[in-house]
């Protein structure tokens, strides 16, 4: 499935897909944390119908239906499939240097070659996290790479 | 504490009615900011109902309010948006320069203002309102439109010219020689690209110095750190406008956002205030003769804008009535057309009144006009076929 991203300056970002049974679906993802969600229909080809109008609670709620699940099936078949990889979770600390500030912030990705491939917050799984989300005390990261992949992100965001 | 009970009741009276007058706007998708500036023009010198008990609040507000304009526009600024635009839009932006500045410097040379005048009018009606294309573009439903994105960009592109502009501007009113102009210029341009440079490489120091959990002192930091910035520019005769908004593009990412959020309700009361002073400072009199010059003006770059949006909108492979749509929601002017005659006020007086009239005509015409565009078929002259299908 392609996904395309469209930077809306000032507002946020627009992604666009196709569904298999071919509908065009958008999504606006807005900087206040609210969402759209929109679908293209015949007509004027660049006029959609808006749907749903979601604030950031509703619009997580919603990613976590549609999304946990998967989240946690995509992972089993990784770490299965592909030897020398492996997941691990680790908790961001009450003094850990990031408490507070942007997984982007963390660059872990760039540093360690794991990946942050979701964040679970109590009871609730922010699936694929972008580097805007913020992390806070108590949230687990669950990290899929090598093991010293892993154990580099700890120290990068563990309580030093 | 002496309470100066004709200072509330004026003060409460102004803000319940214009709150009254804006909800009625709101209704009809116009922005407040004509409003405002009527109202200011109805209770000041020759209008229906003066309120010389609240005239050294307003002063004093009004100033403060062009400060926070300043600063949340400044504050837009993204390094991730910017260089996407630009690589997507500079022909776009390049051309929007060409055919909306030189209209307004063009219109000021023939209403006899000097060259500083002439600069100034060729920025009131070469930016576009962010605030109120925005809105417009909320409050239509366009968000999800394909030509939108090209229309932010713009404005991001416009934004950013302004970082420019109005440090050149500064300098060539309150510059007395070309080489103090000169050097008052190279200073404030220099102060850009510290501004610029500490959004991209400061981030740590400075969210070391402003974050904190505590929502109180963390308004406290931001606004005392704006009007220092905005004091000293003024000070160094920059002026305080342009050091409001050096303090905008130097906040980045979550600070930013935060300061957005604690910052809005705070630029909302001023910059209506602001508006209020504007009008205040006009006399009704004075404005019905500059209203036939202000109007073609405005008719002219009401064009000229819509030709911008259409060639913008196509570049990103938009249809005809998309383009037209991109067009029309760029010709709304606004806060910052005001800004800029206030700022050349001391060089060329008689541009506050005729720019307050130019504002008034197209943030009312625009969003009509805009409208109009995405509801009707395509018109025969835009490519559009008889019966109103795309051709």
């Amino acid at each position: 499935m392609e996904v395309t991203e469209v930077l809306l300056p000032g507002v946020g970002i627009r992604y666009e897909f196709a569904t298999a049974r071919g509908a065009r679906v958008g999504v606006v993802a807005r900087r206040t944390g609210d969402t759209e969600l929109l679908v293209y229909g015949s007509g004027d080809p660049d006029t959609p119908r808006h749907l749903l109008h979601l604030n950031r609670d509703e619009a997580e709620a919603v990613a976590e239906m549609l999304g946990a699940p998967r989240v946690a099936e995509r992972f089993a078949d990784l770490t299965r499939e592909v030897p020398g990889l492996v997941s691990g979770q680790i908790e961001i600390g009450e003094h850990s240097p990031y408490r507070d500030r942007t997984l982007g912030d963390t660059r872990a990705r760039t540093r360690t070659g794991a990946s942050i491939v979701a964040i679970v917050r109590g009871e609730a799984v922010i699936a694929s996290p972008t580097p805007a989300r913020s992390l806070h005390a108590g949230d687990v990261l669950v990290v899929v790479g090598t093991e010293e992949g892993i154990a580099g992100v700890e120290r990068i965001v563990g309580a030093v | 504490m002496d309470i100066s009970v004709p200072l509330f009741l004026e003060l409460g009276a102004v803000l319940v009615a214009l709150s009254l007058a804006s909800s009625v706007a709101r209704r009809w998708g116009l922005s407040p900011v004509p409003l405002y500036l009527l109202a200011g023009l109805a209770l000041g010198e020759g209008g229906v109902a003066p309120v010389p008990a609240a005239g050294a609040f307003i002063g004093t507000g009004a100033a403060i309010g062009m400060v926070l304009l300043l600063l949340l526009l400044g504050l837009e600024f993204s390094p991730a948006e910017f260089s996407q635009s630009l690589r997507l839009h500079l022909p776009s932006s390049v051309l929007d320069a060409v055919l909306n500045a030189l209209p307004g410097a063009a219109a000021g040379l023939l209403l006899g203002l000097d060259w500083r005048g002439a600069l100034a009018l060729a920025g009131i009606t070469w930016i576009s309102s962010s605030g109120i294309v925005a809105r417009l573009i909320n409050d239509l439903g366009r968000l999800g439109n394909r030509e939108t994105p090209s229309v932010l960009s713009l404005l991001v592109l416009e934004d950013i010219a302004m970082a420019v502009y109005l440090p050149l501007l500064g300098a060539a009113v309150v510059g007395s020689t070309l080489g103090r102009t000169t050097f008052t210029l190279a200073t404030a341009l220099l102060a850009v690209a510290v501004a610029l440079f500490a959004s991209r490489r400061l981030r740590e120091p400075i969210n070391r110095i402003l974050d904190t959990g505590d929502s109180e002192q963390f308004l406290l930091r931001i606004l005392g750190l704006t009007l220092l910035v905005a004091g000293a520019a003024e000070a160094a005769h920059a002026s305080a406008a342009v050091g409001a908004f050096l303090v905008g593009l130097a906040l980045s990412g979550q600070l930013a956002q935060r300061t957005r959020v604690a910052m809005e309700p705070l630029r909302d009361l001023f910059s209506l205030v602001f508006f209020l002073a504007i009008g205040l400072t006009i006399d009704p009199r004075n404005l019905v003769p500059i209203l036939p010059a202000a109007a073609a003006l405005a008719a002219v770059t009401a064009l000229t804008k819509t030709a911008v949006g259409f060639y913008a909108a196509g570049r990103d492979g938009v249809a005809r009535r998309g383009r037209l749509r991109a067009g029309t929601v760029l010709i709304p002017r606004g806060e910052f057309s005001v800004v800029i005659a206030g700022l050349a006020a001391g060089a060329a007086p008689g541009l506050v009144p005729f720019a307050a009239a130019y504002v008034i005509i197209l943030a009312v015409a625009g969003p009509v006009v805009t409208y109009a565009a995405g509801r009707m078929p395509t018109p025969v002259w835009a490519g559009g076929t008889r019966n109103g299908a795309e051709a």
